[in-house]
Order: C-alpha cells, then sequence, then structure tokens
C-alpha cells in the first residue's frame, strides 16, 4: 500500500473530507466550548454537515436540475438519467433542515430560560451556582 | 375504517395536538378532554390492529396510496403491533393520570403541555408503525424534541438537563441519519422491506458495516446505553412528574424497538451474524451497562434519581439480550422491552403520586409513607418487585428468557450481570421500603408523641384520578406476567427470523 492510490480519493471524494471537517469542528465545539450558545452553534455546523453530505450525494457532474422536458404534442423525450441530478437527497434534506430548524428554536428557549434563572450562559458559572444553592 | 387504521394511530393525536394548542388559548379546561380523546382514537387503533395482525397476520398501509418503495409504508407484524398497542396504553393511562399533577407542575402552560404531550406520543406511535427509514427519523425528532420542551418545563435545574439532553440527542439522531445517508447511498431505497432485500448481496461492503454502526450507535444514545447514558439520569429525574411518567417508559424501549427492527428486519440476522468483534463488544457493554446502572442506583438517595439509573440497567438487559445472538435472548428482549415499559411506567407514576403529596422524592421525605399513602406504596412495592423480577409479576418470566439466552450463548459474564442486578434491585427497594416501612415521620411532618403510644398517622392518599390509574398499571404488571405463554406464542415467536437459533 503505498500512499499515491490514496491521493485521487482525497481529490475525488472532497465532498466527504469536507463534511467530515465540519462534523468534527461541530462537534468539538459540542465538547469543548464552556458557553451554552456556542455549544448550540457547534450543534447547528454538525447538523449542517450531515445536510451538505446528503445534498452532495445528489449531485453529479455535467447534470442539471430533474424537470423533464415534454416535447410538442404532450409526447415524452427519451429521459437519459446521467443528465439529472439525484431530487431525492435534496427534498430529504427539506425536512432534515425543518428538523435542525426546530432543534435549534427548542435549543435557544432553553438556554433563554436558563439565562433567567441564572444570569449566565457560561456552563461553569451554572453548575458553581447550581452547588451551593 | 379499520383498514385505516395505520393512518389514524398517528393522524389522529397529530391533528388533536393542534385542536390542543388551540383549546389552550381559548377553553384551558378542554385541553385534557381533547387529548384524551387523541389518545383515546390511537389506543382504539393500536388495539384493534393488534387484534386484526393477531387473527390474519400483518398489516401493510400506503400512505397517500403511493406504492412501496416509492412512497411511505406502514407495515404493522406483531412484534410493533404490540409495541404500538402498549405505548399508546401506557401513554393514554398516564394521561388521564396527569389532571391533578399538571395543575401543580404546569400551573400557567397546561395548554402547552398537552400539545406537547399528545405530539410526543404522535412521534413515538409513528416510529413504531413506520416502515420507512428516513420518515422514522422524522418521527424520532418529533418525539425528542417535545420530550426536550417537557422536561424543560421543569423547575430548578431541568432546563440545562433538558439542554444537555438535545445535545446528546441531536447527536444521535445525526448518526442515525448519516447511517440512512449510507444505506441510501448503497442501496437507493429507503423503505425498510426494499432495503433488507437490496443489501442482502452487499453484506461484505464496508459503506454497509458503516451505516449499521452508525444507525446503532445513534440509537444508542437516544436510548441511554451505558457509556452514552449520560444525559438520561438528570433528565429523568428532574422532568415534573407527568412528563417523567411518559418519557422514561417509552422513549428508551420504543428506541430499543428500533434497534431491533433494525437489527431484524433492515440488516436482518445474516448479517449481524456477521459482525463477531461487534457482537462481543456489545455483549460486554450491556454487562457494564447493568453492572453500572446497578451501581449507580444504589448511590442515589432520591427515589427518582434511583428509578432513573435503574433504567440504565434495564436498558442494558434489552440490548444485552437482543445481541446475544439467539432466538431465547431476542425473545427475552422484546418480551422485557414490553414488560418493563410497563413496570418503569408503574413505579415513575407511583413517584409521581408521591411528590404529589409530599412535594419530595429524596429518601428521607419517605419516612413513613407505607402508613400515609398505603395504595400508592403497595402499587410501589409491586412495581419494584417486577423489577426485581419475582413471580408471577412479568419482571421474572423476561428476566428468565434472558438468563437462559445468556446460559446458551456461554455469555456467562451476562448472567452473572443479570443475577447481580437483581440481586442489587433487591438492596435497592428492600432499603427504600424499610425507610418508608419501619422509621417513623420526620419531625414536624406528623404528629408529635408525646403520650409514649405510636402517632396515628392520617391515611393522606393521591387524588383518585392518579390512584386508580396507577393501580390499573400494578395490575398489568401481574396481567402480563400471567399471560407471558400467550405473548411469547403468538406475538413474539412469529416474528423471530429463521436464521436465528
Amino acid at each position: 500500500m503505498d500512499m499515491a492510490q490514496y491521493i485521487p480519493v482525497l481529490l475525488t471524494k472532497y465532498n466527504y473530507w469536507v463534511y467530515i471537517t465540519l462534523m468534527m469542528i461541530g462537534l468539538w465545539a459540542m465538547i469543548a466550548k464552556n458557553n451554552l450558545v456556542k455549544k448550540i452553534i457547534g450543534m447547528s455546523i454538525f447538523q449542517t454537515a450531515i445536510i451538505l453530505f446528503y445534498v452532495s450525494i445528489g449531485a453529479k457532474y455535467g447534470a442539471t436540475i430533474p424537470i423533464l422536458r415534454h416535447g410538442h404534442n404532450g409526447a415524452h423525450e427519451a429521459i437519459r438519467t446521467v443528465d439529472y441530478i439525484n431530487p431525492l437527497p435534496h427534498v430529504l434534506m427539506l425536512t432534515a433542515i425543518v428538523v435542525s430548524v426546530a432543534t435549534l428554536g427548542v435549543a435557544l428557549a432553553l438556554s433563554i430560560r436558563i439565562h433567567r434563572r441564572h444570569r449566565t450562559l457560561e456552563e461553569d458559572d451554572i453548575l458553581t451556582q447550581l452547588r451551593e444553592p | 375504517m379499520t383498514q385505516h387504521f395505520p393512518a389514524l394511530l398517528v393522524t389522529a393525536p397529530l391533528l388533536c395536538a393542534l385542536l390542543v394548542s388551540i383549546a389552550g388559548w381559548l377553553r384551558p379546561r378542554l385541553c385534557l378532554p381533547i387529548a384524551l380523546v387523541g389518545l383515546g382514537v390511537a389506543t382504539l387503533a393500536a388495539t384493534g390492529m393488534l387484534a386484526q395482525v393477531l387473527t390474519s397476520g400483518p398489516i401493510g398501509y400506503r400512505l397517500g396510496g403511493w406504492d412501496p418503495p416509492w412512497g411511505i409504508y406502514y407495515f404493522l407484524d406483531q412484534l410493533n403491533a404490540v409495541v404500538a398497542a402498549v405505548v399508546a396504553w401506557v401513554a393514554l393511562v398516564n394521561l388521564a393520570a396527569s389532571h391533578r399533577a399538571v395543575q401543580a407542575d404546569y400551573e400557567d402552560k397546561q395548554g402547552p403541555f398537552y400539545t406537547l404531550y399528545v405530539l410526543a406520543v404522535t412521534g413515538l406511535l409513528g416510529m413504531v408503525a413506520t416502515g420507512d427509514a428516513f420518515n422514522l427519523y422524522v418521527l424520532l425528532e418529533i418525539s425528542s424534541l417535545t420530550g426536550y420542551a417537557l422536561i424543560g418545563l421543569g423547575p430548578n435545574r431541568a432546563p440545562l438537563s433538558s439542554l444537555n439532553y438535545l445535545f446528546l440527542g441531536t447527536i444521535g439522531a445525526s448518526f442515525y441519519l448519516l447511517g440512512v445517508g449510507y444505506l441510501y447511498i448503497v442501496t437507493g431505497s429507503l423503505n425498510m422491506a426494499d432495503l433488507a432485500e437490496l443489501l442482502k448481496p452487499l453484506y461484505g461492503s464496508l459503506a454497509v458495516t458503516t451505516a449499521f454502526s452508525l444507525i446503532v450507535v445513534g440509537l444508542w444514545m437516544k436510548m441511554a446505553f451505558f457509556p452514552l447514558h449520560a444525559w438520561l439520569p438528570n433528565a429523568y429525574s428532574q422532568a415534573p412528574g407527568p412528563a417523567a411518567s411518559l418519557l422514561a417508559p417509552l422513549m428508551t424501549k420504543v428506541m430499543v424497538y428500533v434497534m431491533i427492527r433494525m437489527m431484524l428486519s433492515v440488516f436482518t440476522v445474516d448479517f449481524v451474524g456477521t459482525q463477531a468483534v461487534l457482537q462481543q463488544a456489545v455483549g460486554w457493554l450491556a454487562v457494564a451497562a447493568i453492572v453500572a446502572g446497578a451501581l449507580f442506583a444504589l448511590a442515589q438517595r432520591d427515589l427518582k434519581r434511583m428509578l432513573a439509573y435503574i433504567v440504565v440497567g434495564e436498558v442494558g438487559y434489552m440490548v444485552g439480550g437482543a445481541w446475544l445472538g439467539n432466538r431465547i435472548g431476542m425473545t427475552g428482549a422484546v418480551l422485557h422491552l414490553i414488560n418493563d415499559a410497563v413496570m418503569t411506567f408503574c413505579v415513575f407514576l407511583a413517584a409521581g403520586c408521591i411528590f404529589q403529596k409530599i412535594r419530595g422524592t429524596a429518601f428521607e421525605d419517605l419516612q413513613g409513607l407505607f402508613k400515609k399513602m398505603p395504595w400508592t406504596m403497595a402499587a410501589l412495592a409491586v412495581g419494584a418487585l417486577a423489577i426485581i423480577g419475582v413471580p408471577p409479576t412479568c419482571g421474572f418470566f423476561s428476566k428468565w428468557y434472558l438468563i437462559r439466552g445468556g446460559l446458551e450463548a456461554g455469555h456467562w459474564g451476562f448472567v452473572c450481570a443479570l443475577l447481580f442486578s437483581s440481586l442489587v434491585n433487591v438492596v435497592l427497594f428492600f432499603r427504600l421500603f424499610e425507610i418508608a416501612f419501619f422509621e417513623p415521620m420526620a419531625e414536624g411532618n406528623g404528629h408529635g408523641d408525646h403520650h409514649g403510644h405510636a402517632p396515628a398517622v392520617a391515611i393522606a392518599e393521591a387524588p383518585l384520578s392518579m390512584l386508580l390509574p396507577l393501580m390499573a398499571a400494578a395490575l398489568g404488571l401481574v396481567a402480563l406476567g400471567l399471560a407471558t405463554g400467550p405473548l411469547v406464542k403468538y406475538v413474539i415467536t412469529p416474528v423471530m427470523p429463521t436464521g436465528l437459533w
């Protein structure tokens, strides 16, 4: 196994590397950051990485949006699937975007509740406050 | 009508959630009745489908009339019909018990509470009924998001615990979604039955193994399988009573069901059997989960926290049983899933009743409670016997299957862990009963004892609207135990795949 054979993998599958990098950035923020809002931002990056992954798997080189053109008199032209990108992963991501927006909303609402009670969003300070009532 | 039961199961509570939220603004008193109607219809549909499945075999339902594998297909066989019925019944009975506790714990937020409650049940029932891997993700997030909100509405630490649950739960759901993405890349399908066929020639593929690992790890985060359990104890012990007794019994159990469905119907046992290293690892993780759950529970000085750690251990039972790789273990896992939903419900509802009267569940608050709340404590005792595994309560039978499965697989660690956990449960509950039975009421809590005789403690039970559902749950534990034979014969055996021995 020499390194040369991995180079094409790195170059042609760059979409996967991008999504994994983004995912790890998000995960790192969720684990390492002390501020709750930064954690929430990390969570959003994490979810967006997966959305990008799905969007990228539907894309093809030289393909166009999947709107079929009808010929004259209602006749169908022959459809070559290679010419069209796969719309299904993109449609799935519409739902996933809604889910991630809802998650973001719930997370922000919870952090507002936490801020009202503790007057801070730093997790360390909140835990100190909770330890000494 | 009857052929539309699978659609009613989800649409009835969904529409009622909308009505409840409107009623929350206009006529808050109508919230509970509307919610009851919604879940009542769902429960009726679930029970009707169980009867249908038992008499005439699995039901398929095309939502919107689209044929599978293109449209979303609901598919109910014996396995999910019975899980759906249990989920619907537990949710309905808990809702019936919730009235007074919601008034006390949620005050002016009754409308939101009932809306979220009904939506959470919609998600849970949908997850059980669906035969589509992506649809399952959406429903999973519906029940999770409502769950975060139900917990986050609680007092003190609850919002922070809920936010931590949200972070870990979102990572879990995202892993599941990623796994489904890999499955879509290799097969181009999302329908579970279709996936199972398309995956068969691909079992050697690394992508399929990756998809399986991602899905399973995601589900483990959602069900709080041991090393990933960190969110559960805080979230479930700080959630207000009615939310805790909905989520603690049902959320983890439905996630275990989804894992079993993935193992049996999407990847099939032939594939899982090839993952020998993973199987070994999961077996020992389950042992760790059971032992750690027991030890953590032993360290608690609060009833609800203790129960939350017992849930962590119980998840280990079911995951371990499902991964033993033999028919008896899988039977035990499914049986325990059904039983554990009811017994966790029984003990959490009892804790809710106690909290309703005493406004606390710390051990020192429970002194003399057998005299003050005899019925609640009797139900708690039945629940405790079921968790320990004493016949004729249902916990004994499922634990029996799990232990036999462990023996047959030669997994001594699992068998020892089960026995150890049962012994610890004995200690846990009898320590609790000792406090509640023998220790007198704390100062200022009961009557003064100036005349040298035992103080007369007035019975002050939880309201009847909570007590009756609790009794129903306790009786259900015994009834399920007595029904073990037919349950295994007619419900669980037919869904066991032929490849599993």
